[in-house]
């Protein structure tokens, strides 16, 4: 398969390995860890076109490109970057991860924890997004980077570019923030909660040692995959998508056969998909790292006060269907670096996808990540 | 370059904080930047227009302002500034309170309704005015608040509102004279610093 032109075409992980031990927000230590990485684009003679893309829930480091010629999906922001799109590899050097505590290649419960021997499972330190940045921070050393020109993130990754600009403000220029929030509402603290419980109650979980037993929770972790795709989606997304259209049997008055909705098909595929590819411990690290994830809780629950400490510039982007981080929570950002006096750039995208719209092609969507990001790339 | 922007910009001090309320592509935001090292920011619901603005590095936020200002603060801006939108919201008089709280200063400007073109075109035809300068049918059109000179100063002297300069836009370049001496007739545009 010969990938598109505006594709970054093959790409290949790498793995930075870190010595030096990293003190997690919970007082832990992380003694030492592996970050999995993939690069795209040229680092410039005076390091300053690298942006930083932080991945979602279920994200990991392969944002763009193939992995090989056979592969037949692209990375999962494959939208977003490439030569010619928002993010412009022909003008920036891009640096996508996989987050510590995940389950691609990066330490987390599945990797060996070197005091035992065995595999972390549940005792794998407990991780705010904070941890994430400052391992990220690591990762922009190793790299010979200063300053990122950006950090970007969607949903949970919105979050991590927020905390980016208090924790390291001298060190990026500009954080774009999608589809996310400075916290999460109850309904969402729910939804997780729901996910989690499906995971915790399948019996192969075994309290989170599945991989020493050699079993493996599938059924909660698809369950738990199901509601948050629900959630993902708008009703209208859904509607069009699958209506009430039946995959099997029929509605006929009488007939006792098995119906199958197109939806509950689609949401069991999804789940089985996901609960193969991804480690029900991370879900429920993930998860919790969202949960507690409060941008201004230590700088007095203000978040004027929090953003006063950010020195870059803002872009925001929010979808008008998006229910998960409604356009009210992207708002809340947008008025706090007002009042703040931080520059700052809104956009609400008008998209029938919900949630799930960051990761889609709308054009006004591209239009503005890439005026911006125009912009991002002629500043000095 | 619009007229009443080159007359607007004399009034904004280089480096001051400047909001552009309907802001459109950001044309006079991005000369205030290049001319005036002013720090702008610039509202505005038009999708195009506010990916255009963006291209120009501006910072553009996405905020209908009929719907309130209230996410600004009390005085955080030098100057606010709306060209030719007063005649366009839904209340007018809110905006410019809303206006002179947010900014230490503000800047308004507005076609003249009382245009002698105006008045002889409702006069004979006994229609509403439609011209180059106002292309729009009455029925469709974002205009829904015309004023005119007269119109504005009486609300700035109820408003309690304080008029430091007046300006005035005229049909041809021959006219200016006439449009200071009697602007209510000879204003196609006025122009307005105001302040509490």
């Amino acid at each position: 398969m010969n990938s598109p032109a505006d594709s970054v075409g093959i790409v290949t992980p790498q793995v930075a390995r870190f010595g030096q031990p990293l003190t997690l927000a919970c007082g832990r230590e992380l003694p030492e860890y592996e970050l999995v990485y993939e690069t795209y684009g040229e680092l410039n003679a005076q390091r300053s076109n690298a942006v930083l893309i932080c991945h979602a829930l279920s994200g990991h480091h392969h944002a763009a490109g193939y992995h090989s010629e056979e592969d037949k999906r692209p990375g999962w922001w494959d939208e977003c970057i490439g030569p010619g799109k928002p993010i412009d590899t022909n003008r920036f050097f891009v640096v996508s991860l996989n987050n510590i505590g995940g389950c691609h290649g990066s330490t987390g419960p599945s990797s060996t924890n070197p005091e035992t021997g065995r595999p972390w499972g549940p005792d794998f330190p407990p991780l705010r997004a904070r941890d994430w940045v400052h391992s990220q921070a690591r990762l922009a050393d190793y790299l010979g980077i200063e300053c990122w020109a950006a950090v970007i993130g969607g949903s949970l990754g919105g979050m991590q570019a927020m905390r980016w600009s208090l924790e390291y403000p001298d060190r990026l220029r500009h954080c774009i923030v999608i589809a996310a929030a400075m916290k999460l509402t109850a309904q969402n603290l729910a939804f997780n909660e729901v996910a989690r419980q499906a995971i915790l109650s399948d019996p192969d979980f075994a309290e989170g040692y599945y991989q020493e037993r050699d079993t493996l929770p599938a059924q909660g972790l698809a369950l738990a995959r199901m509601v948050g795709h629900i959630t993902y989606l708008s009703d209208d997304a859904m509607a069009n998508k699958f209506g009430r259209d039946l995959r099997s049997g029929t509605l006929e008055q009488g007939d006792e056969g098995q119906v199958e909705f197109q939806v509950q098909s689609y949401l069991r595929y999804q789940g089985s998909q996901f609960s193969g590819s991804f480690d029900a411990n991370t879900y429920i690290l993930m998860t919790r790292a969202l949960d507690y994830f409060d941008l201004a809780r230590e700088y007095d629950n203000d978040p004027v006060a929090a953003f006063s400490h950010a020195r870059c510039s803002f872009l925001v982007i929010s979808f008008t269907t998006d229910w998960r981080f409604s356009p009210e929570r992207s708002r809340e950002i947008v008025d706090a670096l007002i009042a703040a006096d931080r520059p700052v750039t809104y956009a609400d995208i008008a998209a029938d996808e919900g949630h799930d719209a960051f990761l889609l092609p709308i054009p006004r969507y591209l239009d503005v990540f890439h005026a911006y990001m125009k912009r991002v790339g002629e500043e000095p | 370059m619009r007229l009443d922007l080159a007359h607007i910009q004399r009034w904004i001090a280089p480096g001051s904080r400047v909001l552009d309320l309907g802001c459109g592509d950001g044309e006079f935001l991005e000369l205030l930047r290049d001319q005036r090292q002013v720090r702008g920011t610039g509202l505005e619901i038009d999708e195009e227009k506010i990916t255009a603005a963006v291209g120009r590095g501006l910072n553009i936020v996405e905020q209908n302002m009929d719907e309130g200002l209230a996410n600004f603060p009390d005085r955080s801006f030098d100057t606010v500034v709306m060209a030719h939108a007063l005649q366009a919201v839904h209340y007018p008089d809110r905006v410019l309170e809303e206006m002179l709280r947010i900014g230490r200063e503000c800047i308004v400007t507005f076609p003249n309704f009382g245009h002698w073109r105006c008045r002889l075109y409702l006069g004979t035809r006994g229609r509403m005015p439609v011209s180059r300068f106002m292309p729009y049918m009455w029925y469709d059109t974002p205009n829904i608040h015309f004023c005119t000179v007269k119109d504005f100063e009486a609300l700035c002297q109820h408003k309690g509102i304080h008029i430091l300069a007046r300006d005035v836009v005229g049909n041809t370049e021959r006219e200016p004279v006439l449009a200071s001496t009697w602007p209510n007739l000879f204003a196609t545009t006025a122009i307005y610093h105001i302040t509490r």
